[in-house]
């Protein structure tokens, strides 16, 4: 069981400082997988892990409050539904399932078309993980939600 | 019977190294896994999907069914520790028992 607060003010520092750029990371590790390692599933994590440090070190009773569950599991249920929507989308059009070349963005040509597909498929993917590994910890650490 | 069994396992090791011996040189150019689609996804990932890194590319575009798949499999994972661990409320009946009475710190 985590103990409520953590009253030193060194850990309090530390964390505050850390989850923001933790955060920033995370962007950086989702948005930055057409050109170098990452992707949707890395960034997801490391969402995951900054909303994992803040409910260490406030306890669950100040942390529930600032991200509650119920929110995480509704983003994980969304990332899904963006993926799910990137390939049925398609499919109104014409073109087969998943296929992002068919996506209804008018303004760019058909290989762009098809970098913003994976763009929002990996936004998709990132918004699964991290509600679903916030939302298995919520559930592993037993606190009434 | 211990013996028999060493001896089996000693047989399976010698039967597995020699099967080694005829597998690919690792990054063998002409290896079947390397002949088969893989040179068309390193040519074409640019001109496709614009997308420098062919492993993104193949992740989300060329085999978008297989990660839809693992999102699913994540999100079902999370689903079901949450039907599993969840705390039902205290005035539940069907779950009150002591245990979860006395462990609320």
């Amino acid at each position: 069981m985590i103990k409520q607060h953590y009253q030193s003010i060194i850990i309090q520092t530390i964390c505050s400082l850390l989850i923001p750029f933790i955060q920033l990371f995370a962007l950086y590790v989702i948005f930055h997988g057409h050109y170098g390692p990452g992707g949707g599933f890395q960034g997801g994590v490391l969402l995951a892990v900054s909303i994992i440090l803040q409910r260490l070190y406030l306890g669950h009773k100040i942390s529930y409050q600032k991200f509650p569950p119920r929110l995480a599991m509704a983003l994980a249920a969304t990332g899904l539904l963006i993926y799910g929507l990137a390939g049925i989308i398609p499919m109104l059009s014409g073109a087969s399932f998943l296929d992002y070349g068919s996506l209804p963005l008018f303004w760019v040509h058909d290989a762009e078309r098809r970098a913003l597909g994976i763009l929002i498929v990996e936004t998709g993917i990132g918004l699964g993980v991290f509600g679903t590994l916030v939302l298995i910890f919520d559930n592993l650490v037993g606190e009434r939600w | 019977m211990r013996w028999f069994n060493v001896l089996i396992m000693l047989l399976f090791v010698a039967l597995m190294l020699y099967a080694t011996a005829g597998l690919p040189d690792h990054a063998d150019p002409q290896a079947p896994a390397n002949t088969h689609v893989t040179p068309t996804y390193i040519e074409d990932t640019i001109k496709d999907t614009h997308t420098p890194n062919v492993v993104t590319s193949v992740l989300a575009d060329y085999r978008g069914y297989d990660t839809l798949g693992e999102t699913v499999v994540i999100f079902t994972a999370g689903l079901a520790c949450v039907l599993v661990l969840m705390k039902r409320k205290a005035n539940d009946k069907t779950t009150l028992s002591k245990h979860n009475n006395t462990d609320h710190m």
